[in-house]
């Protein structure tokens, strides 16, 4: 079994078919790229597998429940015990610092562990920044913490939205090898993303066109590092 | 454990490091538990307060006699059913007619520190008597006898045993006399401007007669129920004394003193409401302005109770704080009003800091209510969505 699964998923609003039909299927320890040009439903469809949204029609197996059937309190459960998410504006809570931010997600989940937390800011490079609020972090740092913060529960699946939409390069390429490093821990991944080197790096991509799946490319040379051109 | 002290640690960091967003909350929270403490604090001062302001207006109890007149003792023995505290002043009176002049008037036997307090508005030109042989004279006798502070007067007094002997068969009568000193004139607006008042001692020399007590006006700090028991009582067990309240007196200062209650009672309402409504007001705001916030720990997985308790623990805290300044501001508020108004102070009352702070919690808590709700409204997708 698959561990996730979308059979013909629809998320229509008003005469608008955000999502048309989409099926698809990701296997555990899979690291998977969604491209398309905007408003083609990438992050809609990142919703629907987050538990944030639910679809209009059809059916998402994660884990082999169907998550579309669900109250949104089991939701948020799931959503808490499962899913690590990413975003592309770095959504950190302002008044926290660093590390009460990775904790954060470890008081929803079950226990703030602080050492736990400062582990995490370790694994991506931070560990100096612990004590700083957001706003005195570089926004390549911001986007690490958001890393940690998702990784901190062991979720099954990290879902990464333009998490590289707002860095340079430098910043671009760290985030890459921590997904890397993630994807060897045999985390699921699954980046939506502007940007085809981020896109290539992933061992398969689907292309969304108005809600459809246009194209799916399976990368054969498949290393886990970026390459810029 | 850990979880809650995870808890504090973020509604704590919201409060601190959110603090000039946060000041406005809590300055209408501290504003709203000072006016309240400190009305309450005035509510339950008005009656000590303008108790005192009342007994200015004088006596406001009269011990009279049963049978012809009483005694110190009898006083005393009245007084023990009152609380030490309550009484202002007591003043006894004896009444004798005397004359100046050959033109007789009546003459007061007081004690003048007891006249003084039952007293308080006599308006004296010169000085109360403050030792045998000085005198204190109503402002129309002293017109009527041309007499001035400083002057000397003979009071002269018939007594009723009086010696009626005649050499030549006319009738001679031997007074007595005392020569007084003038040291005041007294101006009351009422009929004592008609009496000269001396010590009792002086006049019982005058009158060469025991102590005899005709009338006694207390001024007594009571509420109008109190009063009324207090007379009740000292009629029915000091056999010699008739304890009756002066009615035109007690029923206006519990007139007023309702008044007054139910206007401070108004006023806490209005501002109670007003801090409901100005806490409600800021917190909608303060939700509204954190939605992406919101909306971000639902994404990481917080439910909706943990978002209702984290900023209801906020609000909690906020009010918490609120209550302790107000408190302690709520007492220095009363404390001038006091001042001002009644021209004395008032005592703190430890038992009103953990009220404040308490009805604070709540009030921010009750008030909080909806625009928390509202907050779980908020839906995480936003949080994907961007701006
Ligand atoms: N709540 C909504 N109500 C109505 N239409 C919506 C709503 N959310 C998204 N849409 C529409 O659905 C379509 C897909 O939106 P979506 O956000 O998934 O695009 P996207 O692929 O993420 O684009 P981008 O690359 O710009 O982020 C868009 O046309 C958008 O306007
Ligand atoms: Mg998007």
């Amino acid at each position: 079994m698959s561990l996730l699964e979308l059979k013909d998923v629809f998320k229509i609003y008003g005469e608008l078919h955000a999502l048309d039909s989409i099926n698809m299927k990701v296997e555990k320890g899979e690291w998977l790229s969604i491209m398309g040009p905007s408003g083609s439903g990438k992050s809609t469809l990142m919703n629907i597998i987050g538990c944030m949204d639910k679809p209009t029609k059809g059916e998402v197996l994660l884990d082999g429940v169907d998550i579309a059937k669900q109250s949104s309190k089991n939701l948020t459960a799931i959503r808490r015990d499962k899913i690590g998410l990413i975003f592309q504006q770095f959504h950190l809570v302002n008044y926290l610092t660093a590390v009460e931010n990775v904790m954060l997600a470890q008081y929803y989940h079950s226990m703030p562990d602080e050492k736990e937390a400062m582990e995490a800011l370790e694994r991506v490079g931070l560990a100096d920044r612990a004590k700083h609020l957001p706003s005195q972090l570089s926004g390549g740092e911001q986007q690490r913490v958001c890393v940690a913060r998702a990784l901190i529960n062991y979720p099954e699946i990290i879902l990464a939205d333009e998490p590289t939409g707002n860095l340079d390069e430098a910043n671009e390429e760290i985030v890459v090898d921590l997904f890397h490093k993630l994807h060897n821990e045999g985390t699921t991944l699954i980046v939506v993303t502007h940007d085809p080197e981020v896109a290539e790096v992933a061992q398969r991509k689907i292309v969304l066109r108005s809600g459809k799946i246009s194209k799916e490319v399976v990368n054969k040379n498949f290393t886990g590092k970026i390459h810029f051109e | 454990m850990k979880k809650r002290r995870m808890y504090f640690r973020m509604i704590t960091a919201s409060l601190i490091r959110r603090r000039s967003r946060m000041l406005v909350a809590l300055l209408s929270i501290a504003i709203g538990a000072t006016i309240l403490s400190g009305l309450v604090t005035i509510y339950y001062d008005v009656p000590r307060q303008m108790g005192a302001q009342f007994r200015n207006y004088g006596a406001n109890m009269i011990f009279t006699a049963v049978d012809g007149s009483f005694t110190q003792d009898d006083i005393n023995s009245g007084l023990s059913y009152i609380k030490k505290d309550d009484i202002v002043g007591v003043a006894p009176y004896r009444y004798e007619n005397v004359r100046i002049r050959e033109k007789s008037i009546l003459a007061a036997g007081t004690d003048m520190e007891g006249a003084k307090a039952a007293s308080p508005y006599w308006s004296i030109d010169g000085e109360w008597p403050s030792k045998d042989s000085e005198i204190l004279i109503g402002a129309n006798a002293a017109e009527q006898y041309e007499l001035r502070i400083g002057d000397d007067v003979t009071v002269s007094y018939t007594p009723e045993n009086a010696q009626v002997s005649g050499d030549n068969g006319e009738d001679i009568v031997e007074d007595e006399t005392i020569d007084f000193k003038v040291v005041g004139i007294l101006d009351t607006g009422g009929n004592e401007e008609d009496y000269v008042y001396m010590s009792m001692s002086d006049l019982e020399k005058l009158t060469n007669s025991e102590t005899k007590i005709d009338v006694a006006e207390l001024s007594i700090s009571a509420s109008s129920d109190q009063l009324k028991k207090y007379s009740q009582e000292i009629s029915n067990q000091v056999s010699s004394i008739n304890a009756r309240l002066i009615k035109r007196v007690t029923a206006s200062e519990t007139t007023v003193l309702t008044k007054l209650q139910a206007l401070v009672l108004l006023v806490t309402v209005v501002v109670l409401a007003l801090t409901m409504i100005c806490v409600a007001t800021t917190m909608t705001a303060v939700v509204t302005e954190r939605r992406k916030e919101i909306g971000l720990r639902k994404a990481i997985g917080a439910s909706d109770k943990s978002i209702i308790w984290e900023f209801m623990g906020e609000s909690m805290l906020l009010g918490c704080v609120g209550g302790i300044l107000g408190s302690v501001l709520g007492f220095v508020f009363a404390q001038q009003v006091s001042i001002h108004v009644f021209s004395s102070s008032i005592s703190f009352r430890p038992l009103l800091v953990p009220i404040t702070i308490l009805v604070s919690v709540a009030v921010t808590g009750i008030s909080s209510l909806m625009p928390i709700k509202s907050a779980t409204d908020v839906d995480p997708a936003l949080v994907l969505k961007g701006e």
